[in-house]
């Protein structure tokens, strides 16, 4: 069979499986529909959260990132999974305990304030469509570029997919689709590790074959910082970037990780609390999987895409060269007109522009691997994009049914009320998506960064005060948030997209880039909120007696339905 | 449960939490970014120690933290009768 039959075989496999899930998991009640129910169980809310948060930038670019970076791109490795140690450790489980559907709820009732839970509710929304645009046009790239359809309607057909099975099924589909695309995904993105890493190293574990050595009997490691150093680039184990700076990112990220409201919302799906942590620790291992084999795949990747590229005759390049030129990933221009492909680090000589997508993307083609392996990438991809796609979708139309109609716009709304508000909600928010995905903004990319600066910056602080510190005020934990969250905006507007009279890296505060200055603001988040604290009243007793509540584990019952 | 008991209960949680989260600064922030350079001096067969902490082993002593946080607080949580 050709690749393409391939692609159009598992592709059309999986999306089956997925809609039968949908359909088998209907939601029938808000609690269905916000926390699936309360009855996972740890496994699978641990497989589902892995899906949830691998997006189409971990299967897709995350490798390509740290091939073209080496040292630096440890950044995303340690950031996107240290955060979750502060998940399992510092909110998980008393946010269980607490034992409502969102995120907006904690902050609104132990901060006895809807103008608490109205600020909650912006925050949420804001990352999430930042992140969801993203996930959208990560869907729509894989269509077009595997299916041979057109982007948008890859958008498009992705939408639907996506709309069936949220709207239909809530967070009770989405949790079982997701537990089918974390298998997908993860078969999808280790197997052809796997391969590669038996072909160039002897050994069938990526984890210890890039430690190994190569057929020539010289370590990987060392051969790809020797080919790097003849190119020009920067020495591939070691990093370009400032340590102040690496250490802000690695901070923002895993912060960040640990205040994402569509991440956190899992964790209320599971029936008590010992529950929630130990799904904590199943997402890790699961999301582990996956990180632990990116930066072994980024080095096959890198020393493969030198080795057959770099001073050979463009003409007699492998045909996968041709196929993916056609993309425009890979682009070829001859500017000494010797015939050869100069690829360097210098600006002015270099001839070969690569985009960092193509490192996972046109892996198994480059490593010669057998055409189903190419649609099962085109699989994996799409079940990255949409499980988290779906995820996000969920905690948009909570915030606006629950958090804003709910609780603050209509209170006397019915159950059915409030599960056809969320229907429909859900319906705005992929069409939203849908039409980002297709007229991208200009700085999606860029903002993904702001969505992992805004959350730690907003939630983070206000969430662990609000469980560590029983004198936290409302006072306090708004100013903070407020404060947090429009440093960040500002930080990041003048540095990314040249507000506020712009600036260059020469201007960054204390050389801190955009990406990381999530955990300053943070910082200044919890400074504001204590100062403020110690000034105004302490809060009133019930809420202290909330917070004695949630720091005992028994008790947890199923999540209430208020 | 009583109070006395609940206060106990809770500075137990926060001294694991303390343990844990200091092992956690440490692997990455420390061995992955702050003393990567010396680290990369020892070598790991093909790979530089720093290195390899800041690609892999941070992240699997990540996973085995929260392993023991489960096993330490199911612990606990039977001591002091609020397990469930």
């Amino acid at each position: 069979m050709s690749a393409q039959e391939w692609i159009w075989l598992l592709v059309g496999l999986t999306f089956s499986l997925y809609i039968g899930i949908a359909i088998w998991s209907r939601a029938n009640s808000t609690k269905e529909f916000y926390v699936a129910g309360g009855g996972v169980s740890p496994l699978a809310n641990g497989l589902a959260t892995a899906a949830d948060w691998m997006s189409a930038a971990s299967f897709i670019s995350m490798a390509g990132l740290i091939s073209f970076s080496g040292y630096d791109g440890s950044v995303y490795l340690m950031g996107w999974t240290g955060g979750y140690v502060l998940l399992a450790l510092l909110l998980a489980p008393y946010l269980r305990k607490f034992g409502k559907f969102t995120v907006p709820d904690f902050i609104g009732d132990r901060y006895y304030s809807d103008i608490a839970r109205t600020v909650a509710v912006f925050c949420a929304l804001i990352i999430s469509f930042t992140y969801i645009a993203g996930q959208m046009r990560g869907v729509g790239l894989v269509f077009s570029r595997y299916l041979e359809v057109d982007i948008n309607t890859g958008v498009v057909v992705g939408m639907l997919i996506v709309l069936f099975y949220a709207v239909l099924g809530g967070m009770k589909g989405i949790t079982y689709t997701q537990v089918a695309q974390y298998c997908v995904l993860i078969f999808a993105f280790m197997v052809p590790a796997i391969f590669i890493s038996f072909q160039m190293t002897g050994n069938l574990i990526p984890q210890l074959g890039f430690g190994a050595t190569g057929e020539d009997g010289i370590y990987l490691l060392d051969k790809l910082d020797g080919l790097q150093r003849e190119l020009g680039f920067h020495e591939y184990t070691n990093g370009s970037k400032s340590t102040m700076d690496v250490f802000f990112i690695t901070a923002a990220l895993m912060i960040g990780t640990a205040g994402l409201p569509h991440v956190i919302v899992r964790f209320f799906t599971v029936k008590k609390v010992s529950d929630a942590r130990k799904s904590a620790g199943w997402a890790l291992l699961f999301i582990a999987i996956l990180y632990t084999t990116a930066p072994a795949i980024a080095v096959f990747a890198r020393i493969n895409l030198i080795e057959t590229v770099s001073n050979k005759k463009y003409e007699e390049l492998p045909e996968w060269f041709g196929n993916w030129e056609v993309t425009g990933l890979l682009e070829f221009e001859d500017k000494n007109n010797d015939g050869l492909v100069q690829y360097v680090a210098d600006v002015e000589e270099n001839e070969l522009k690569v985009d960092r997508d193509i490192m996972v993307l046109a892996n198994p083609e480059i490593a010669k691997l057998p055409n189903w392996v190419i649609g099962l990438i085109a699989a994996g991809a799409l079940a990255a994009a949409l499980s988290t796609a779906a995820g996000l979708l969920l905690v948009i139309s909570a915030s606006v049914s629950h958090d804003l109609i709910k609780k603050i716009i209509k209170p006397n709304i019915s159950e059915k009320g409030e599960l056809i508000a969320a229907r429909l909600s859900a319906l705005v928010a992929v069409g939203l998506a849908g039409y980002f995905g297709i007229h991208p903004p200009g700085f999606v990319a860029a903002t993904v960064a702001l969505a992992f600066g805004l959350a730690a910056a907003s939630f983070f602080p206000a969430i662990v005060l609000g469980i560590f510190y029983k004198r936290m005020n409302k006072e306090g934990a708004i100013a903070g948030m407020v404060v947090g969250v429009l440093l960040m905006l500002f930080y990041m507007t003048k540095f990314k997209f040249d507000w506020f009279g712009g600036g260059a890296k020469a201007d960054w505060w204390f050389g801190i880039s955009p990406e990381g200055f999530g955990t300053y603001a943070m910082l200044v988040n919890f400074t504001v909120s204590i100062i403020v604290s110690k000034f105004t009243p302490a809060p009133p007793k019930e809420v202290q007696e909330i917070v004695e509540n949630i720091r005992i584990p028994s008790g947890a019952g199923k999540a209430h339905a208020h | 449960m009583e109070k006395k008991d609940l206060r106990q209960y809770w500075r137990e949680n926060l001294k694991y939490l303390l343990g844990l989260l200091i092992i956690w600064f440490v692997v990455s922030y420390g061995c992955g970014i702050l003393f990567v350079e010396e680290l990369n001096t020892i070598r790991l067969g093909g790979f530089k120690l720093g290195f390899w902490f800041a690609q892999q082993g941070a992240i699997y002593v990540f996973v085995l933290l929260i392993y023991i946080y489960i096993r330490l607080m199911s612990k606990l949580d039977k001591k002091y009768g609020v397990d469930e």
